[in-house]
């Protein structure tokens, strides 16, 4: 299934891209009308008078190897311009999985497990926060801790290990609010779900001590719908990453992939959205392999790979 | 003829307002305020007291002064207008959205469950291959063959979001398929597709509307964020994703109004889409029982 859902979408990126119009040597040649002899080389060494079948083959061959091919804009390696920028996005995506894996789940836990004032203001604030698109959250994150409080820069990446979690913390919060919220509000109900369960009323009444019965019998069980919630918003965080980025002035993947599309600069758009894709399915079959450690009755098969 | 199966069938609400009612107070405000957003974006030029595209350069992020009560944006223009103006490209987006993709959703899942074998196993693994595809990096994708616009967006989003839509609508249909009173129907002769029109979908529809409606305030900030990104609306236009991003400058020079504004009625419009959602399904899952 993965392997099946990698070459369908990358034949997916790659067609789309060649049936677009406009000439990519318009673009190479800045509209200048060029001598027979020289858009022949130039269609020669980009592979451009090959069939489409060839020309999608190279292009994957070439991928497999991390050769994505050359930017037609920056006439540099796509590869090359990829590997300086992926750092930046996969660190915000980290530092955004683990806000919402540490705070998303703590907050859900503690509704579930405590009913009051605390659950319902949980439930309120979550409504709420869970429909802040993380544009909006940027600018609100921006003024309130850049402008008036300046504790934290509003733009760029920062240098070093602590420069850049410093200059990472309001994207990553941006980038988390809306999923935080969602995985703490599923927590909350997956968990109080199983606390209602017979065989969990039954451990209470039985006096098994609070601590191992919601270790042994409530968490366990509430752990496969927190994973699936936790892995779908973790992986849609991927794509997301680019707003945040674009709304930092961040020198991530997503926004090179912005402005690739809108300088019509088509090995980029190819190969970022390829490493998305990928990324994307990488983090589904993460979560799909985790099921089968939370819960042993899930059978893995052959469906996985 | 449906008077034999109807027994069998489980009673729908009397009407849509008593299933409104059943959402309790938190979905009728909802309902309420997702009311009033689709009477601004019907009316919104109607509305609007001044220019959304005309402004003075001299007004740059003025506050609010006599006939401009929520001041200007950064290029001099009257913020409440084009707060107003814009309700309608905010709002018709994501209907466009929903409507494709339930429409699509809701054939592909129905005529899935009813042929079952080849074909569902056809559907179930073209829709798994397309949930690889995020939205908004299919909106990218669209914008960079197409060019950047609405309508290129909109379908993008359409296509990401009909297999969500259909898996959840699969697993219903299903569900119906094997009630007694498709059995007796099809016994009785009936075809194949006036089963599904006349009765397999009309008992799905609770589940239909609550699906849209809870992709709704997904589309609505996805394309937000494709506007943002200036792949969407296309500026001098106004839509409430591009207004955040044409006026952020002004929020980093102390001027947050115009990009905050905006923000507050995207996040509005969508926490009320997202209750009022969340309440149908509740209903739509508490008659299934």
């Amino acid at each position: 299934m993965l392997v099946a859902t990698l070459l369908v979408s990358s034949f997916i990126i790659f067609s789309a891209l060649f049936i677009a119009p406009g000439n990519p040597i318009a673009v190479l040649s800045g509209g200048r009308t060029l001598p027979p002899e020289s858009v022949k080389i130039l269609e020669a060494r980009y592979h451009l008078d090959d069939p489409f079948l060839t020309q999608y083959w190279l292009w994957l061959k070439g991928a497999l190897h991390g050769d994505f091919g050359i930017s037609i804009a920056l006439r540099e390696n796509v590869s090359t311009l990829i590997a300086s920028r992926i750092g930046t996005t996969a660190a915000l995506v980290l530092y955004a999985s683990v806000l919402i894996l540490v705070i998303g789940i703590g907050l859900g836990l503690v509704a579930g497990l405590r009913r009051g004032l605390l659950d319902t203001s949980v439930l309120a604030a979550t409504a709420i926060s869970a429909a802040i698109p993380s544009f909006v959250a940027a600018i609100v994150l921006i003024l309130l801790f850049s402008v008036k409080l300046t504790v934290f820069p509003s733009l760029g990446n920062g240098r070093g290990v602590f420069g850049t979690i410093y200059h990472l913390t309001l994207p990553a919060v941006a980038l988390a609010i809306s999923s935080l919220a969602i995985v703490a509000r599923v927590t909350r109900a997956s968990v109080r779900e199983e606390f209602e369960r017979e065989h969990v009323q039954t451990a209470v009444s039985r006096g098994i001590p609070s601590r191992q019965l919601i270790r042994r019998h409530v968490l366990r069980n509430a752990a496969i719908p927190i994973t699936t919630i936790a892995g779908i918003t973790i992986a849609s965080l991927i794509a997301i990453a680019a707003v945040v980025e674009r709304a930092f002035g961040l020198n991530g993947l997503g926004a090179y992939l912005v402005a690739a599309a809108n300088s019509k600069d088509f090995a980029v758009v190819q190969g970022i959205s390829l490493v998305l894709v990928a990324a994307f399915v990488v983090v589904n079959l993460l979560v799909d392999l985790l099921y089968a450690v939370l819960d042993p009755r899930v059978d893995l098969g052959s469906r996985a790979l | 003829m449906s008077d034999v199966a109807a027994p069998v069938e489980k009673p729908a609400y009397r009407s849509w307002f008593a299933l409104l009612r059943a959402t309790g107070a938190a979905g009728v405000a909802s309902a309420v305020v997702i009311a009033m957003a689709t009477l601004v974006a019907a009316l919104g030029p109607a509305l609007a007291p001044d220019s959304p595209f005309l402004g003075q350069l001299s007004y740059s992020y003025v506050g609010s002064i006599v006939g401009h009560p929520l001041g200007f944006d950064g290029q001099g223009r009257d913020l409440l207008s084009r707060l107003l103006v814009g309700a309608r490209t905010s709002m018709v987006g994501p209907l466009a959205v929903v409507v494709l993709c339930v429409a699509v959703g809701t054939v592909l899942a129905v005529s899935a469950a009813w042929r079952r074998g080849a074909y569902d196993a056809f559907v179930s693994s073209g829709l798994d291959i397309l949930f690889a595809f995020p939205g908004i990096l299919l909106a990218i994708l669209a914008a960079t063959v197409f060019g950047a616009g609405l309508v290129a967006a909109t379908l993008a989003l359409s296509i990401a979001y009909t297999p969500y839509v259909a898996r959840v609508l699969r697993g219903a249909a299903l569900r119906e398929r094997s009630q007694q009173y498709v059995a007796a129907l099809e016994v009785q002769g009936a075809s194949a597709l006036s089963i599904c029109l006349r009765h397999l979908i009309p008992n799905m529809l609770p589940l239909i509307v609550a699906q849209g409606t809870i992709l709704f305030g997904y589309a609505m900030v996805d394309l937000a964020a494709i506007s943002f990104l200036g792949l969407g609306v296309q500026p001098p236009n106004p839509d409430w994703g591009v207004m955040i991003s044409e006026n952020q400058s002004g929020v980093v020079q102390g001027y947050p109004l115009a990009a905050l504004s905006a923000g507050i009625c995207i996040v509005v419009v969508v926490v009320a889409f997202n209750i009022l959602g969340e309440r149908l399904y509740d209903q739509a899952q508490a008659r299934r029982r």
